[in-house]
């Protein structure tokens, strides 16, 4: 039987498949209980991805597939989650799907959170041609963790998974 | 049977007709859609113990006020979907609106565990009267223009912000995690709001003057946000909540900031006219007919699961 943390972080992400859970860094704890069954806990992305619902069905489907009688799907706020802990292999996955992954989160300065008026100061490559004369089209995209992205050398739009 | 009868099977068709779109789109995939077998309780699994010193009920009245604001928020940005002046904007405000759908959920949720109630985040949603609601009246108002909607979501995100900043430091440790999190996506409402202020106000004499209209529009429900109720008094003296009135100066240096490079100047005070009181249930029409439209499926089917 397959340990319920290798399945666990095997299952896919619904909204970027090319990922396992593993690789976007949301599974906290996976503890099989001694009936059999598998407790996971894992960290909301967005307060509101309503991935998360299909994450939890899907974690609890593929480990009563692999035998685990009982799952228990259990949320941890803190700490937050962070898109610097998408894994390396999560990264360059990203990237060969033609989505620029994010930059380093930007670090907390004391004081107030800084309003940022204009274009962002880092411009991720373009995933298809690697130039990195690229513009944002709209920081907000297709799902919560992603804004749109155009790149001006091969003219092509990409997604980019902003830095959170 | 001649071969033209439109009973007879498609050509390669190998799959079982399915009586209408729904089922087709819904084999064995539940939980893929929203109308599926419910949303599992988004504090599954969180220790929701109500921390020592603080009284039940008033954090439950405190994460009313915070869920309802961005609640009801969320619904008028939703109402921008299909009449937002582009897609790209539209594709914001809906993802807006859903970071503050799932704020809303967590508060809710947090409010129902507090006060033993255990009212889930459903029927505190769905079920209560305009004069349970404890959102300031600036979410409420009907929706005016683009103009106006960048202006009131430049004032409720940059106010949010501040607010959910200091909050992180709540001693009641589901506030604190809601709040974090929430900084990282308010930050991102809040310039978008400025960068679209700044756009209108320093584009043509006439996207300057929609803009100015707006934020006059918006500006007499300012004040309101400011003025503590007496649950949030005693929840920012316990260590657990926000004194509202805290949080004028950040806000002020925002808005002067953003105006300033909009080239607009803020509005006139509303002069004299009392606060309105949101905080304790008093509320306009217009929150009556959102809850109308908003709660109207919930309760023509009490209890339904699809």
């Amino acid at each position: 039987m397959v340990s319920a943390r290798e399945v666990a972080k095997a299952v896919p992400d619904p909204e970027l498949p090319m990922l396992s859970l593993a690789d976007l860094g949301i599974l906290r704890d996976v503890e099989e209980t001694e009936g059999g069954g598998v407790i996971v806990t894992i960290t909301p992305t967005y307060s509101g991805c309503p991935a998360m619902d299909a994450i939890r069905a899907d974690l609890s489907a593929a480990l009563r597939a692999a035998g685990y009688a009982e799952v228990e799907v259990r949320t941890r706020l803190a700490p937050a989650w962070t898109t610097d802990w998408i894994s390396e292999e999560g990264r360059r996955k990203l990237a060969g799907a033609g989505i620029a992954p994010p930059g380093p989160a930007p670090a907390r300065r004391p004081g107030p959170v800084p309003l940022t008026l204009g274009p962002p100061r880092r411009r991720p490559g373009c995933p298809l041609c690697g130039s990195h004369d690229t513009e944002e089209l709209s920081r907000f995209g297709a799902t919560a963790c992603k804004a749109l992205w155009r790149c001006r050398t091969c003219r092509e739009p990409f997604e980019h998974v902003k830095e959170l | 049977m001649s071969s033209g009868d439109p009973r007879e099977p498609l050509p390669g068709r190998h799959e079982p007709f399915l009586g209408n779109a729904y089922e087709a789109l819904n084999q064995g995939e539940d939980t893929r859609w929203a109308y599926g077998t419910g949303f599992a309780d988004p504090l599954a699994g969180v220790d929701t113990r109500v921390p020592e010193g603080v009284d039940g009920a008033d954090l439950a009245a405190y994460c009313l006020m915070l869920g309802d604001d961005a609640l009801i928020m969320s619904h008028r940005l939703q109402e921008w979907c299909a009449h937002a002046p582009e897609l790209e904007e539209e594709v914001a405000l809906a993802n807006i609106a859903l970071d503050l759908l799932g704020q809303a959920r967590l508060l809710l949720s947090r409010a129902g565990a507090a006060d033993g109630s255990g009212s889930d985040e459903d029927a505190l949603a769905f079920l209560r009267e305009a004069g349970g609601f404890r959102n300031v009246h600036l979410v409420e108002a009907e929706n005016g223009d683009f103009g106006q909607e960048m202006a009131r979501l430049l004032v409720f995100a940059t106010w949010r912000l501040a607010l959910l900043d200091r909050l992180a430091g709540s001693r009641d440790p589901v506030l604190a995690a809601v709040a974090v999190k929430g900084v990282k996506e308010v930050a991102y409402h809040r310039d978008y709001a400025a960068g679209w202020v700044v756009r209108l106000g320093d584009g043509t004499s006439y996207s300057r003057r929609r803009i100015a209209e707006g934020l006059a529009a918006v500006w007499p429900s300012v004040p309101e946000l400011f003025v503590p109720h007496e649950v949030e008094s005693r929840l920012a003296a316990a260590g657990v909540g926000v004194d509202p009135a805290t949080l004028r100066e950040e806000f002020d240096a925002v808005i002067a900031h953003v105006l300033t490079t909009a080239t607009l100047t803020p509005p006139a005070g509303p002069g004299g006219s009392a606060v309105p009181r949101g905080r304790d249930g008093t509320h306009t029409a217009a929150l009556t007919r959102l809850l109308d439209e908003m709660q109207s499926v919930a309760r023509a089917h009490p209890e339904t699961t699809w």
